[in-house]
C-alpha cells in the first residue's frame, strides 16, 4: 500500500500506481477546508534513508478532492481524513462517501499540526467520540492511524477498536527535529516535525507486534518499510498489510512490481501458498 | 573546518554555503555564486533546493559558474522566497541540496540546435550552451524579454558558445532592443530558414506550449523544462505533479512524447494546497 501523505493528491498518479501492482492507495489527509500547509522547508532529508517532515497537512479540502477522485474506477482508495473536532468528520465524509472508495484512514496522529492529529489522539475520550461519530455516517471500513504520543499506542488502538474502528494503521511519523550546526537554526519552518524512514522501522515493528498480540484486529504496518524483507518483518509482527512512504523517494512506480515479485519468490522458497500465512508468526516467541 | 564525509557525498543532505559573489544581471535579477562541489557537477537542466534560512526553500536551476568547484543560482525578485534570496548579501549563508532531476539530452551527432528562453528560464539553457560549445554543435539561441532593461545573459550566451558556430538573437516585445516581437516569432523565422536537430526551451509555460505545438507540427524534436510548485524535490510529496508525472523526479525536462500526453501542460497548475488552477 501507499502510505498517506505520499504522492496523494492526483487521480492520475493513483491510476499510475494501480497499474504497477499496488494493493491500495491511502490519500493525503483531507480536511473540511483547503489547507496550504507550512512554508518550505517542509521535508528535510537526514541521510540513511530517513526524513523529517512538517508539511502541515496541506490538502485541497473535501470538496475539491471529491472532484479529483470522482471518476475513480478501479483504484482501491483509502481516503485519509483529518479534523480538529468530531464535527469535522461527518462533513468530510458527506462529500466522499458516495464515491468509489474502499474506506477511510483516520489520521489521529499527525505530530506537527496543533489541534489536529496527535493532540486529538492524545485524548482517549475525543478519539472514542470521533470514531463513533464517523461510524454513524459511513458503512465503509475505517482504519485508525495511531502514533507515538502521550497515550500508549496499544491503549489507543484498543480505544479505537472499542469505539468501532475496523482496523489500525501503525505507526505515523515520530515527533523529531533538525537544527543546522552552521546557521544554528531549526531547518523545518515549523521547527518540529515527524521522523520517517529506516530510523523508525523498529518502532513500527514493535507497535504492530504489541497491538496485534493484544487485539484481534487487522493491523496495517507503516514506518520505514523499504524492501520485501521489511514487508515480511511487519507481517511476522502481525501486520495484514504494509504501507510504503519514504521508500518512494526518487523511485518510480516499478518499485511495487519488484517488491511483489520478490515476495512471491519468498513464498515459493518457504513453501507458502500465500504471504498471509506468516502473519503474526513472531507472536509464538 | 572540513565538512563531514557524508555531506560531501550524499547530495540529499543540505550543505550550508556562504554566498561568495553577487552579480547584478538586471534591476531585478541577481546571480549568486557559491562553492559546492556537488552542485558544480550538475547536468544542464538539473536543479537544487535552496534554503533561505528561516524564510523559505525554493527549487532553482543550477547556473554556470566559471570557478572550479563552484555553482550559482540566478534569482528574480518575485515571491517571498525569491525576494529574500535576492536580498541576501555577500557572506550570507544559504543551504543547498541536490542536484535533482533529469537533464537535457543531446547527441554529439546533432549539427544544429535551437535554444529558446526568456528571463531566468535561460539558466538551464546556458548550462546546456556550455555543453553544446564543448561538443562544437552549431547553435542558434533566442533570448526573449519584454523590454531592453530586462534583457539578461546575452553576454554569457556569446561567451559560453564562443568555440562553436553561433547566432544569439535577442527579441523584445516593444522593440527597444534586438528584434521586435516574441521568441516564438523568432523561432518561426529560424525554422523556416534552417533545419534543426532539436529545440530546447525554458521560460513561461505559454511560450513553451507554443514552441511545443509548432515543433510538433513541423516534426522537430523538442525538450522543455517545466516548473511546478515543489516541496520535497525528491519525488514523495506529489506537489509538483503534472498529470501522472512528477516534475522533480521525472523532469524537469520533458520531450515531445510526454508533453503530448500531458493535458495539464500549458493549461493547469496546482496550488500549494493541491487545488487545480487553470492558467
Amino acid at each position: 500500500m501507499l502510505a498517506s501523505g505520499i504522492l496523494g493528491i492526483s487521480q492520475d498518479i493513483f491510476n499510475g500506481l494501480y497499474h504497477h501492482n499496488i494493493g491500495a492507495v491511502v490519500t493525503k489527509s483531507i480536511s473540511t477546508m483547503p489547507m496550504k500547509g507550512y512554508p518550505n522547508p517542509t521535508i528535510v532529508p537526514l541521510g540513511n534513508d530517513s526524513y523529517l517532515n512538517a508539511v502541515g497537512l496541506s490538502n485541497p479540502g473535501a470538496v475539491a478532492f471529491s472532484r479529483e477522485i470522482a471518476n475513480n474506477k478501479e483504484v482501491p482508495l483509502l481516503v485519509s481524513i483529518v479534523g480538529s473536532s468530531e464535527k469535522d468528520f461527518p462533513k468530510i465524509i458527506s462529500f466522499l462517501d458516495s464515491l468509489n472508495i474502499a474506506g477511510y484512514e483516520i489520521n489521529l496522529s499527525c505530530p506537527h499540526v496543533s489541534k489536529m492529529g496527535i493532540e486529538v489522539g492524545d485524548d482517549p475520550e475525543v478519539v472514542s467520540k470521533i470514531i463513533k461519530t464517523i461510524k454513524k455516517h459511513t458503512h465503509k471500513p475505517i482504519s485508525v492511524k495511531v502514533g507515538i504520543g502521550r497515550v500508549d499506542v496499544v491503549e489507543l488502538a484498543g480505544i479505537a477498536i472499542d469505539a468501532g474502528a475496523d482496523m489500525i494503521t501503525a505507526i505515523n511519523t515520530v515527533r523529531a527535529m533538525k537544527i543546522d550546526s552552521n546557521s544554528m537554526m531549526p531547518v523545518l519552518s515549523n521547527r518540529i516535525g515527524g521522523l520517517s524512514g529506516r530510523a523508525i522501522k523498529p518502532i513500527g515493528i514493535r507497535c504492530v507486534y504489541e497491538i496485534s498480540k493484544t487485539l484481534d484486529v487487522p493491523v496495517i504496518g507503516c514506518g520505514g518499510a523499504f524492501t520485501w524483507e521489511d514487508v515480511v518483518e511487519y507481517m511476522l509482527a502481525g501486520a495484514s498489510a504494509v504501507q510504503f512512504g519514504s521508500a518512494l523517494v526518487n523511485r518510480s512506480e516499478d518499485f511495487f512490481i519488484k517488491v511483489t515479485r520478490d515476495l512471491e519468490r519468498y513464498c515459493e522458497a518457504k513453501g507458502l501458498k500465500s504471504i498471509g500465512e506468516i502473519r503474526g508468526l513472531a507472536h509464538r516467541f | 573546518m572540513e565538512r563531514s564525509e557524508d555531506l560531501l557525498t550524499d547530495s540529499n543532505l543540505m550543505r550550508l554555503v556562504p554566498i561568495e559573489e553577487i552579480v547584478m544581471e538586471s534591476a531585478n535579477v541577481k546571480t549568486l555564486i557559491f562553492k559546492d562541489k556537488l552542485s558544480s557537477k550538475a547536468e544542464a537542466g538539473q536543479f537544487i533546493m535552496v534554503w533561505i534560512p528561516r524564510v523559505e526553500e525554493i527549487p532553482m536551476s543550477v547556473m554556470v559558474s566559471v570557478n572550479i568547484g563552484h555553482a550559482a543560482v540566478s534569482v528574480k525578485k518575485y515571491g517571498v522566497g525569491s525576494t529574500a534570496l535576492f536580498e541576501r548579501n555577500k557572506g550570507d549563508l544559504i543551504g543547498v541540496r541536490g542536484p535533482y532531476g533529469n537533464r537535457f539530452r543531446i547527441s554529439k551527432k546533432f549539427r544544429h540546435v535551437l535554444l529558446i528562453g526568456g528571463g531566468t528560464g535561460l539558466v538551464p539553457l546556458l548550462r546546456l550552451a556550455v555543453k553544446i560549445n564543448t561538443l562544437k554543435i552549431r547553435c542558434t539561441m533566442v533570448i526573449g524579454a519584454k523590454t531592453k532593461n530586462e534583457v539578461i545573459f546575452e553576454d554569457y550566451a556569446n561567451n559560453f558558445l564562443r568555440d562553436t558556430r553561433r547566432n544569439v538573437i535577442v527579441t523584445t516585445d516593444d522593440g527597444s532592443y534586438g528584434t521586435k516581437g516574441t521568441t516564438v516569432d523568432a523561432m518561426l523565422r529560424e525554422i523556416d530558414n534552417e533545419s534543426f536537430d532539436c529545440i530546447y526551451t525554458c521560460g513561461p509555460e505559454k511560450m513553451m506550449k507554443k514552441v511545443f505545438e509548432i515543433s510538433s507540427t513541423r516534426s522537430i524534436p523538442m525538450q522543455a523544462s517545466i516548473e511546478r510548485y515543489m516541496k520535497c524535490g525528491i519525488g514523495i510529496c506529489g506537489s509538483c505533479c503534472i498529470n501522472s508525472w512528477l516534475v522533480c523526479r521525472d523532469g524537469t525536462i520533458f520531450g515531445n512524447r510526454d508533453l503530448s500526453r500531458m493535458s495539464d501542460f500549458g493549461t493547469a497548475i496546482r496550488d500549494k494546497d493541491g487545488q487545480i488552477i487553470l492558467i
